[in-house]
């Protein structure tokens, strides 16, 4: 029995260092290469010396990176370039353009700000993007003669996809991060009924059905409107690239409708360049942006200008999206430091913090914020979560799942008691097996497959213009009477085989190639010369009249069992039905001799007319 | 499998092929040659071409008064512009499972096709081949309909006879219809399905088809449609040359079973690398000397790489001041789209989106105000922006309609300005009839990036398909330039032709199916080897049918499976072994009877008759029990599988 195997190196029961080996059909494949933003040592890496003694290269047939998040791409340049790896590495166009910027932005971080060293250099990520070979959505990509793959839109961030494996008859999908519903600028994750063996999906949100995001988006608009309303500043931490460009739409939109005047802003730089990336990649977005782009582009926002260092002072109410995310670092953390000892400010944390940041302090309650150079801060202004992350939720995971029909469930990417959960429902909801390895841990899967045949065409269309076989149907049709009756109370069992025919004929199989032919044509392809066999039964009859009137009782008895097309009177004596079985009529005073003959090829009409004519003609 | 040609025009293709019972149909392109008998519809009303003399034939009664017009001794229609669809009745396009479309250039038919005759498929598409023709289709029904008129003639159409040449030579008028409208243009793009480059699409369930790039413009494609055991290919429209979409995948199309090819070059006599050359040079000489250049283009195609080439030879020269007009309803939705569609270019311009740059010059153009899009001569701000000396770039190349029109009337007087003709597809002399006379310069550089016929030559000595077919008119010379038999499809070996309302049997006759194999199905087989590498069994099985796709599965019913041979036996019997067996058996009163060819057993008690000869037996009995028994007994004499 063939198996896929997988081996989470990170994403296993846990969230971060998306990183998962696979072989299926004797390919070996990783998808993502992701790093844990939690570790700051080792751990942050995946453990590839894992995958084999021998040299990534060798063993690996490919990378697959579903999208630019840095736990989804954060360790490729160490792989390929510190580690080694020279084969090909596929993501889509908008990932492939995005994901040096992050890579190149967390390097800055890593090694100017904390001084890290055996990092990554600027090089390396450039030469480790030229291993790069893009793929077009829905696009069948050959990587050799066997394996192919194939992207699916999945939402969640500017060219995330989730992913087609295929070898031979086996396949996978795996799904990187999704999302099941369209937000404001990017449309849901969507994939045909491809039934894959295996469906590898994320499960951040494995437990969780998030509530309406109309009402999400409505408090969040309420709460920066009343804390401008009376006066307050608000700061917002973002990630440069996601779902800052959400919550920019969904501001601009908001200020336009409203006619509000207070200034929103963002920081320059990676935010800037991440929106003149959107504008480029529209074709990446949801309908209504693509419609409307040519005089309307969503990114060139109207209400939000670019931020200088010098606002911070201002007075008077104003918004600020400022990066990083989890307020650890740079402008946003020194914008918090100013606005943090007034009560009528407001940061809003709109996405997970990791622990140890700032951000991580102030949304676990802290009220005073120590700071390395021995400064501290009060915390008096109003601290709101609230997640847009765009992930698929249980509901949107159960509907993936009931849209491509896999045979079996993994699930990763999330916490190991909510995936348990949610493998319950799954297991009890498709009857179908999940499994949920931890990082290290190899699932094997069992996988069936179906042999391909060749059938020759002559066969296939003699066994297609045959009449439907089903079980009553054989049985019953000794005598006319019952059979009307017993295929009425038969019905149901007509209806399951209603679309099956009997083919018979010869497989052959010549150097792992199979083949179905008919028994005649079989003869030439197998080089040996066949033996006819031909049988001759005497039914001895008491009918009195004439030959011909015989010939012609039994023309009509058998068109009306076989149907008319099949029987054909040959002359006064002589019938042949289906041109292979023979029925000659002899005259034998006082009584008729029938003299039935067929081929043991025909051995099946044969017994059968032998049933039919036996039953009616009985010689007393 | 047989192809039904629906178009006369090469470059306008619409074929349909039939397949497994599948209809296809092969691009549905749009033959526009019919306009150029037609009057211009200037934007403002012309002088000029209201005080040209009606013409009536000599013999046609007072009706067609008004119907045609004379200028410079040639004869136009005056009407609103009509145009020839593909033809009909040749299929039933009620009965079209898909059309497959190549590129923007072959889809402008689609409404004829799919409204209103029952068309129940999908027409497949890229997506910029979908938003480029959308934008060629919309620009033409605002150029048809914002000049409209009143009357619309006909009856020209029973005189064609009594017309004088070119009028008296055009084929089938009475097929002609008036353009479409923008509900039609909607209702049509209604039944698209877009596909990427290499997607294999089901069709039916008996057909994979896939778009190949082709090279020739934006999104374009050729298209692959295979079965398990077949494959054609279909070539429409293609460039092995070097200009801004993605490179032509050669790879795929090699070694189909059919091969059709279409869409050849319109000008194979002039190379386009030197008429861009061409271009450039004449367009500088003009506004150098203080003239304007016009250039009537399309919306989309070779229009970006005249952006991209003369402002750069402008540069060099120190013109860079010269501003450059491109007017279209479509002009800036055009430039826009050019720019998000980077996956569908060479890879030097998908390679800009990774250094943040746009993949197209022009975007930098526009963003500098050194080309501006306008609307119409009529959009706010273009007489303000307005300045002599200029380039513009505006439809519609045939010069029957759009502001095209309105330029060559403004500028048609003066000797120091020039049209320059780029787009193949229209003869400049014909487009330019109805203007004369005219003082301004005209240059001809058509520029067609399409195989000519030595690459399409080559090609198809490196793709080596099983047949080739081609427009029957590729054989002969073009007749502009009859004694230039180089500028034909010499092959070796001739390839299959067709013309219009021809249809052709391309002689693929499918032998073999594929057929999935239940597993339990495969365990239960009982193979016997008749010799090392060829083994074989007799199989009985349920073949079950969904959606064209079949599944053998193993048979439930016990009662069939007992009916059919399990076995065949085959080679020579031996007599002797026979009678051993028989008598094994009991029946030992076997008389053995050799007669010359065959030998004779009989079974007097049981009132048996077997005839054997040479790799055949008969037995004859009136026992049903015994005759069973009889066949077991010879087919363990014999070897079978």
């Amino acid at each position: 029995m063939p198996e896929i195997k997988v081996t989470p190196l990170g994403a296993g029961q846990d969230v971060g260092r998306s990183c998962i080996l696979v072989t299926i059909g004797g390919k070996n494949i990783m998808l993502d290469c992701g790093m844990h933003m939690g570790y700051n040592d080792d751990r942050r890496f995946p453990d590839f010396s894992y995958i084999t003694d021998g040299p990534l290269t060798d063993y690996l047939d490919c990378i697959i990176i579903s999208h630019f998040h840095l736990d989804h791409c954060g360790a490729l340049p160490y792989m390929t370039e510190m580690v080694g790896y020279n084969g090909p590495i596929y993501m889509t166009q908008p990932t492939k353009a995005l994901c040096p910027v992050l890579l190149e932005d967390m390097r800055k971080v890593a090694v100017e700000r904390k001084g890290e060293t055996n990092f990554f250099t600027s090089v390396m990520i450039k030469d480790c993007m030229k291993k790069v070979v893009t793929v077009t959505l829905h696009e069948t990509l050959q990587v050799d003669s066997d394996l192919e793959i194939k992207a699916y839109y999945a939402g969640h961030v500017l060219g995330a996809a989730m992913f087609h494996i295929r070898v031979g008859s086996q396949s996978l999908v795996y799904t990187g991060d999704y999302n099941m519903t369209p937000d404001r600028h990017l449309g849901a994750a969507w994939i045909d009924k491809c039934r894959p063996d295996l469906l590898i999906s994320e499960s951040t949100y494995a437990t969780t059905i998030r509530d309406s995001k109309r009402c999400r988006e409505r408090d969040f608009l309420k709460k920066v409107h009343d804390a401008v309303d009376r006066g307050g500043k608000v700061l917002i931490p973002v990630f440069a690239l996601g779902r800052v460009q959400e919550l920019c739409i969904l501001l601009d939109t908001y200020w336009d409708r409203m006619n509000l005047k207070v200034p929103i802003y963002f920081t320059m730089g990676l935010a800037e360049t991440a929106n003149k990336y959107y504008r480029m990649f529209i074709t990446w977005t949801n309908q209504k942006i693509r419609r409307t782009f040519v005089h309307r582009n969503m990114f060139d926002f109207k209400h939000i200008k670019p931020f200088d260092k010098s606002y911070m002072d201002n007075p008077g109410p104003m918004v600020v999206f400022a990066t990083p995310g989890m307020l650890h670092a740079g402008l946003s953390l020194a914008i918090f430091k100013k606005w943090a000892s007034n009560a009528n400010n407001m940061v809003i944390m709109p996405g997970y913090c990791v622990q140890g940041t700032v951000g991580h302090k102030i949304l676990n309650g802290a009220k005073k914020i120590d700071f390395e150079n021995r400064t501290s801060v009060e915390v008096n202004l109003t601290v709101e979560y609230m997640s847009f992350s765009a992930h698929a939720d249980a509901k949107g995971i159960m509907q993936l799942i009931r849209h491509c029909e896999p045979k079996n469930v993994m699930l990763v990417h999330g916490e190991n008691a909510k995936m348990e959960f949610l493998k319950q429902k799954i297991m009890q909801e498709f009857n179908i097996n999940c499994y949920k390895p931890g990082n290290g841990e190899t699932s094997i899967i069992p996988v069936s497959i179906d042999l391909d045949v060749e059938v020759s065409l002559p066969l296939l269309k003699h066994t297609m213009a045959l009449p439907t076989s089903s079980s009553s149907s054989s049985s019953s049709s000794s005598s006319s009477s019952s059979s009307s009756s017993s295929s009425r109370g038969n019905n149901t069992e007509e209806n399951r085989t209603k679309k099956q025919k009997v083919l018979h004929g010869v497989l052959i199989m010549k150097n792992n190639n199979l083949r179905i032919v008919g028994v005649n044509e079989a003869w030439g392809d197998l080089g040996v010369t066949a033996h006819n066999l031909r049988f001759t039964e005497r039914i001895e009859v008491d009918e009195t009249g004439p030959v011909p009137a015989l010939t012609s009782a039994l023309h009509t008895l058998l068109s009306q069992k076989l149907g008319s097309s099949q029987v054909q009177a040959v002359n006064e004596f002589q019938l042949s039905v289906a041109d292979s079985v023979f029925i000659n009529i002899q005259d034998d005073e006082p009584g008729k001799t029938i003299l039935l003959s067929w081929t043991h090829q025909d051995e099946g009409l044969g017994s059968k007319l032998l049933d039919i004519i036996k039953s009616n003609y009985k010689k007393s | 499998m047989k192809l039904y040609c629906l178009s006369g025009h090469p470059n306008k293709p619409c074929n349909v092929v039939t397949f497994k019972s599948v209809t296809l149909m092969l691009d549905c392109g749009l033959d526009m040659s019919s306009v150029s008998h037609f009057l211009p519809l200037p934007l403002v009303a012309s002088h000029r071409l209201g005080s040209l003399s009606t013409w009536v034939p000599r013999d046609a009664d007072s009706q067609l008064e008004g119907e045609l017009r004379e200028c410079m001794s040639r004869i136009f229609i005056d009407s609103p512009p009509e145009i020839g669809p593909p033809t009909s009745g040749l299929v039933d396009f009620a009965e079209v499972d898909a059309i497959l479309v190549s590129n923007y250039l072959s889809m402008l038919a689609l409404p004829f096709i799919t409204n209103g005759t029952g068309f129940k498929g999908v027409v497949l598409m890229t997506e910029p081949t979908m938003q480029v023709g959308r934008i060629f289709m919309e620009e033409l029904v605002e150029y048809i309909e914002r000049t409209p008129k009143a009357r619309h003639a006909y009856r020209w159409k029973h005189y064609l006879r009594s017309l004088p040449q070119p009028l008296c030579d055009v084929k089938g008028p009475k097929t002609w219809q008036q353009a479409y409208s923008l509900k039609d243009i909607n209702s049509a793009l209604s039944h698209v399905q877009i596909v990427a480059y290499n997607e294999k699409i089901d069709i039916c369930g008996a057909l994979k088809v896939t778009a190949v790039s082709s090279g020739f413009c934006l999104g374009s494609c050729n298209w692959l449609i295979s079965s398990d055991h077949e494959k054609l290919a279909y070539l429409s429209g293609s460039s092995t040359l070097t200009t801004h979409p993605r490179p032509i995948d050669q790879t795929s199309l090699k070694n189909a079973d059919v091969l059709i090819m279409t869409a050849l070059n319109h000008t194979p006599m002039f190379n386009p690398d030197s008429m861009l050359g061409e271009f450039c040079v004449a367009v500088a000489q003009t506004v150098r000397s203080g003239g304007n250049a016009l250039v009537p283009c399309y919306p989309s195609g070779v229009v970006y790489d005249l952006f991209e080439c003369l402002s750069n030879h402008l540069d060099n020269l120190g013109l860079s001041l010269i501003p450059m007009y491109f007017v279209s309803p479509m002009a800036e939705s055009s430039l826009a789209y050019s720019n998000i569609f980077s996956e569908w270019l060479s890879s030097s311009k998908q390679g800009k989106v990774y250094n943040m740059d746009d993949p197209f010059p022009h975007a930098h153009l526009t963003r500098t105000g050194r080309l501006k899009p306008f609307k119409s001569l009529h959009a706010e701000g273009f007489s303000s922006e307005y300045r002599q000396p200029c380039i513009v770039f505006c439809g519609h190349p045939s010069l029957r309609f759009g502001d095209a029109v309105h330029f060559i009337e403004m500028w048609g007087n003066n000797p120091q300005n020039a049209v320059l003709f780029t787009e193949p597809e229209f003869d400049f002399a014909e487009a330019l009839a109805p203007f004369q006379p005219l003082a301004m310069r005209p240059v001809y550089c058509p520029i067609d990036t399409s195989l000519n016929f030595t690459q399409a030559r080559k090609l198809i000595s490196e793709l080596k398909p099983g047949k080739l077919v081609v427009p029957e008119m590729y054989l002969r010379p073009p007749p502009s330039a009859p004694h230039r038999t180089d500028l034909t499809l010499n092959l070796e070996e001739t390839p299959l032709t067709y013309s219009e309302c021809q249809v052709l049997d391309l002689g693929i006759h499918r032998r073999l199916e594929s057929v999935k194999l239940a597993p339990g199905l495969a365990l239960a087989l009982n193979l016997s080897n008749i010799r090392p590498g060829l083994s074989t069994a007799t199989i009985s099985a349920g073949l079950h049918v969904q959606d064209n796709k079949y599944v053998l599965k193993p048979l439930e019913d016990e009662d069939t499976i007992s009916k059919l041979p399990n076995s065949y036996p085959y080679g020579n019997l031996s007599v002797d072994d026979l009678v051993q067996r028989l008598a094994q058996a009991g029946l030992t009163d076997a008389r053995v009877e050799e007669l010359p060819g065959v030998c004779i057993i009989t079974l007097e008690n049981e009132d048996v008759i077997i005839k054997i000869s040479d790799a055949s037996t008969h037995i004859i009995c009136s026992n049903t029990k015994l005759r069973e028994k009889l066949r077991d007994i010879l087919l363990e004499c014999l070897s079978s599988f």
